[in-house]
C-alpha cells in the first residue's frame, strides 16, 4: 500500500466535486454575505452543518428569525435522508479505523455516491481513501463559502452550468453501478419510486416519501433477493 | 447570540441523522441491515439523479435538451471508458457549453 498513491488517487476522484463544491459553496456564502452574516458565519456553517442544501435553508432560517423548534423540525426533514444512507453504511464502515467518526460526519450526497459501492482503487489504503475523500470534499465546500462570503460574487468567467457536474457525479455512479451488477431492481426500485413519489408530493417535499417507498418494496423484495 | 443556537441546533440534528444507525448498531449487523446495505446504494443513487433533475421543465424551451443532451453524453462515455472523472468532466463542459452558447 502507498499512501502517496491513495492520496492521489482521492485527489483524482474527488475533482469533480471540488468543481460543484466550489460554486455551490460560494452561492451559499454569497447567500450569507447579502443575508448580514459575515465570512465567519459561512465557515463555521461549512465546518460544522456540511450539509449542502440544508445550508441554504438555514440562510434563510437565521435572517427569518426562526425559532430552535422550528430549526430542528426543518433540519430534520430536510437531512432525513441521511439516516438511510449511514443505513446503508453501517457494514462498509465496520471497520474503518480512527478516522471513522469524521467520515460519518462528513457523509454528504456526493461523498456517498463517490464511497457507496465499497470500492476503492487498487493499491490504496481503503480507510486512508476513504478518509481522504471525505476531508477533500469538505475542505472544497469550505474553500467555496469562504470564498463566496468574502468576494460576494462569482468567479469572473462564466460558469454558468457548472452545477451540473454534481448531476453528472451520480448518473456516472449510477451507471456505473449498473454497468458492475447483475441485479438493477434495486436501481430501478430508485428511479421508479422517486419519480411517482415526484408526481405524487411535488418537488419541495418528495425525499423522504421516496426513501420510505424504496426501503419498503425492497424490504418486500427481500425473500425474492435472499431465493435467487 | 441567537443565530449561534441555530447554527448549533442544525448542527446537532444533521450529526444526529448521520450517526443513529452506526451508534444503534454497534456490535453483528442484523441481516436486514446487511441487506438494506446492498441494495440501497444504487437506489439512493438513481434518487438523487431524479433530484438533480426535478427542476428540468421538458413542456417550455429549451425543454430539458441540454440536461437530456448531457446526461446521454455522461452515460455513454462511462459505458466507453469506465473512467467517471472522463464522464463527470465530459458532460459538465457539454452542458455548460450547452447553456452558455447553444441554447
Amino acid at each position: 500500500m502507498n499512501h502517496q498513491n491513495t492520496v492521489k488517487q482521492a485527489f483524482i476522484n474527488t475533482l469533480p466535486v471540488m468543481a460543484g463544491y466550489i460554486v455551490l459553496g460560494m452561492g451559499f456564502g454569497i447567500l450569507m454575505r447579502n443575508a448580514g452574516y459575515g465570512v465567519l458565519w459561512a465557515f463555521s456553517m461549512s465546518l460544522f452543518i456540511y450539509a449542502g442544501s440544508m445550508q441554504y435553508v438555514g440562510v434563510s432560517l437565521l435572517a427569518g428569525g426562526a425559532s430552535v423548534i422550528t430549526t430542528a423540525m426543518t433540519t430534520f426533514m430536510v437531512n432525513a435522508r441521511h439516516l438511510f444512507y449511514s443505513i446503508s453504511m453501517v457494514d462498509r464502515y465496520k471497520n474503518a479505523g480512527k478516522g471513522k467518526p469524521y467520515m460519518i460526519f462528513g457523509l454528504t450526497d456526493e461523498t456517498y455516491s463517490l464511497l457507496c459501492d465499497g470500492v476503492t482503487p487498487e493499491g490504496s489504503d481503503p480507510n486512508l481513501y476513504r478518509l481522504l475523500v471525505t476531508a477533500f470534499n469538505q475542505s472544497y465546500w469550505v474553500s467555496g463559502s469562504v470564498l463566496g462570503s468574502l468576494l460576494g460574487t462569482v468567479l469572473p468567467f462564466s460558469t454558468e452550468g457548472i452545477e451540473f457536474s454534481m448531476t453528472a457525479l451520480f448518473i456516472a455512479s449510477f451507471t456505473g453501478q449498473w454497468l458492475t451488477s447483475d441485479d438493477h431492481i434495486p436501481a430501478l426500485t430508485g428511479l421508479l419510486s422517486t419519480l411517482v413519489c415526484l408526481a405524487v408530493f411535488g418537488p419541495g417535499r418528495f425525499l423522504i416519501p421516496t426513501m420510505l417507498l424504496i426501503t419498503l418494496i425492497l424490504t418486500l423484495l427481500r425473500g425474492r433477493k435472499e431465493a435467487a | 447570540m441567537r443565530e449561534s443556537v441555530l447554527v448549533a441546533v442544525m448542527a446537532v440534528v444533521t450529526i444526529l441523522l448521520r450517526f443513529l444507525p452506526f451508534l444503534v448498531i454497534r456490535k453483528e449487523t442484523p441481516p436486514y441491515i446487511s441487506y438494506l446495505g446492498r441494495v440501497l446504494p444504487p437506489a439512493i443513487i438513481g434518487m438523487l439523479v431524479i433530484y438533480c433533475l426535478k427542476d428540468v421543465n421538458p413542456a417550455a424551451a429549451p425543454f430539458g435538451l441540454p440536461e437530456l443532451i448531457s446526461a446521454v453524453c455522461v452515460i455513454a462515455l462511462q459505458v466507453w471508458r469506465r473512467n467517471s472523472l472522463v464522464s463527470i468532466l465530459g458532460g459538465t463542459i457539454i452542458y455548460m457549453v450547452l447553456v452558455q452558447r447553444v441554447f
